[in-house]
């Protein structure tokens, strides 16, 4: 074995990731204890959270602004929990590599752990909040198909999304702290900008909107993921590959960049 | 082992860039550089160093403060990728830089020594084993699942060591981290870095208590301003730099 600080090849790659899964577990499960840590209901939020947030903007929604979106509640749940994944995980990201400084600077460790570790916590506290998915369609009776089975490749497409995301992101917050506050507003901006407390249709009455709507990389993952869930279709082939495509192009870039500059991290941090 | 060595450093030179003021925000950087001001001063904290040492040696690191000995350690352990030159090692190595790096003080001394264990590349089962081995070095039998917050920075350390010396790496690295702890545990711990001498393993040792590299080591490299000034046996090593 040589050692970490050489260039390694793929085979060498697989067994140092297979080396590190459980430090990845350990990590996932730390976050998970200190998130809960000494809250009565524990877990339990994941689930609670998104419920209370939509009986929130249900009530915003259905009194003051009115939109004709029918069964608002699982159209704003489905929206809101792809939505709210990447935009946790990827700020949780954002410093996860300088929060790991005591780290990194005493043991060696792949520095693109951190940045997939809570990329992932992100992804099991989706899981657990699609606990709240289910529970209001069952309370509300909402007719669903065979097609809801198929709700893990849409969340699939939206990890590796957020994983890419991540690692650009938290690679450029170690040379610019601006990051942090500024990524606060982009992802309000974000949210305004996709379709998830009202409806596509008035993205596209948009004069000016109604031609980059759909370069947001948001849209099509939370539209793939109401198709199936909410809409009882299998989403296209074309919808699937933009999906894919972007998830993958976000993948790359942030690998390449990240590998730039993972080796100078450590003098920055 | 077929190698004959277990470290070896070529022509290694670690560079520092020193700003005058450090560059943390966006809007600065690109001031500085419309305005060209980013100039920065470099700084080598290891100059062209070159040494092997073969399996089973154990060799101590002297040197004033500032002469690199650490970052001469943490190109070692992988940690800093070196400017120029490589550094190689052959087997698992165990870095004791900083003991405790990597606890996290929410947690209870139980749920550190797993995510320290996973830190350090250890398996699962493998910590699960060691489990109680770690406790009773440490000496924490009553405090497995009190949050290490409410330790003492002795108790941390001792939990530290522990976990990170519970199996036989074939490198072990030494910063200065003997100088915790009480003297019935720093005697605790030469003995378990003695044990693992006996086992063949390689131990690097950075300290500036000259007794602790005599009594230890078998050779000696004094660095001095990032270079190597002297490299050889313990004796003549020692009473040069203790001539300073």
């Amino acid at each position: 074995m040589s050692s970490p600080a050489q260039g390694v090849k793929l085979s060498e790659k697989l067994g140092s990731y297979m080396k590190y899964r459980f430090l990845l577990q350990e990590l996932i499960g730390r976050d998970l204890k200190v998130k809960y840590r000494r809250s009565v209901l524990g877990i339990l939020w994941s689930v609670l959270n998104p419920l209370l947030m939509m009986l929130v903007i249900t009530a915003v929604f259905s009194h003051v602004f009115k939109f004709e979106i029918e069964n608002f509640p699982v159209y704003y749940l489905t929206g809101s929990l792809i939505f709210n994944f990447v935009v946790e995980a990827t700020s949780n990201s954002l410093t996860s590599i300088l929060n790991a400084s005591s780290l990194i600077k005493k043991v060696y460790i792949p520095k693109y752990i951190f940045p997939l570790e809570k990329c992932l916590f992100g992804f099991v506290n989706m899981l657990f909040s699609m606990i709240a998915v289910l529970m209001i369609i069952i309370i509300l009776r909402f007719r669903i198909s065979w097609t809801f089975l198929l709700f893990p490749i849409p969340m699939l497409y939206a990890l590796v999304f957020a994983i890419g995301l991540s690692l650009v992101l938290s690679a450029l917050y170690v040379y610019f702290r601006d990051l942090m506050h500024l990524y606060g507003v982009f992802t309000t901006a974000w949210m305004y900008l996709t379709p998830i407390i009202y409806p596509e249709s008035l993205l596209e009455n948009m004069s000016f909107i109604k031609y980059i709507y759909k370069l947001n990389p948001m849209y099509h993952l939370v539209t793939c993921f109401r198709s199936v869930v909410m809409y009882r279709q299998v989403p296209s082939l074309e919808q699937n590959l933009i999906c894919i495509g972007i998830s993958l192009l976000m993948l790359v870039i942030g690998l390449l960049l990240f590998r730039k500059l993972q080796d100078r991290f450590i003098l920055h941090i | 082992m077929a190698n004959e060595f277990a470290i070896k450093v070529e022509n290694v030179s670690m560079c520092f860039n020193m700003s005058k003021e450090r560059l943390d925000s966006l809007k600065e950087y690109f001031i500085k550089l419309m305005r060209r001001q980013l100039n920065f001063t470099e700084f080598y904290a290891l100059k062209d160093v070159s040494f092997e040492i073969p399996c089973g040696q154990v060799c101590g690191i002297v040197g004033l403060n500032g002469s690199g000995k650490s970052t001469l350690l943490k190109v070692i352990s992988g940690i800093l990728k070196p400017t120029v030159g490589k550094a190689t090692t052959i087997g698992s190595i165990s870095p004791l830089i900083e003991l405790g790096a990597g606890f996290d003080m929410e947690l209870t001394a139980r749920e550190n020594i797993f995510l320290n264990g996973a830190v350090l590349g250890y398996s699962k089962k493998m910590m699960e084993d060691k489990f109680d081995e770690i406790i009773e070095f440490a000496e924490l039998q009553d405090f497995v699942d009190v949050v290490i917050k409410n330790f003492s920075s002795g108790m941390v350390a001792r939990l530290g060591f522990a976990i990170a010396t519970i199996t036989k790496p074939d490198i072990l690295i030494v910063d200065e981290i003997l100088a915790v702890g009480d003297f019935l545990f720093q005697q605790k711990c030469e003995r378990r870095i003695h044990e693992m001498m006996a086992g063949g393993t390689t131990v690097v040792i950075v300290s500036h208590s000259i007794d602790q590299i005599e009594r230890l080591c078998q050779r000696v490299i004094w660095l001095e301003k990032g270079r190597i000034r002297m490299d050889g046996p313990v004796e003549p090593v020692c009473n040069a730099y203790k001539g300073l």
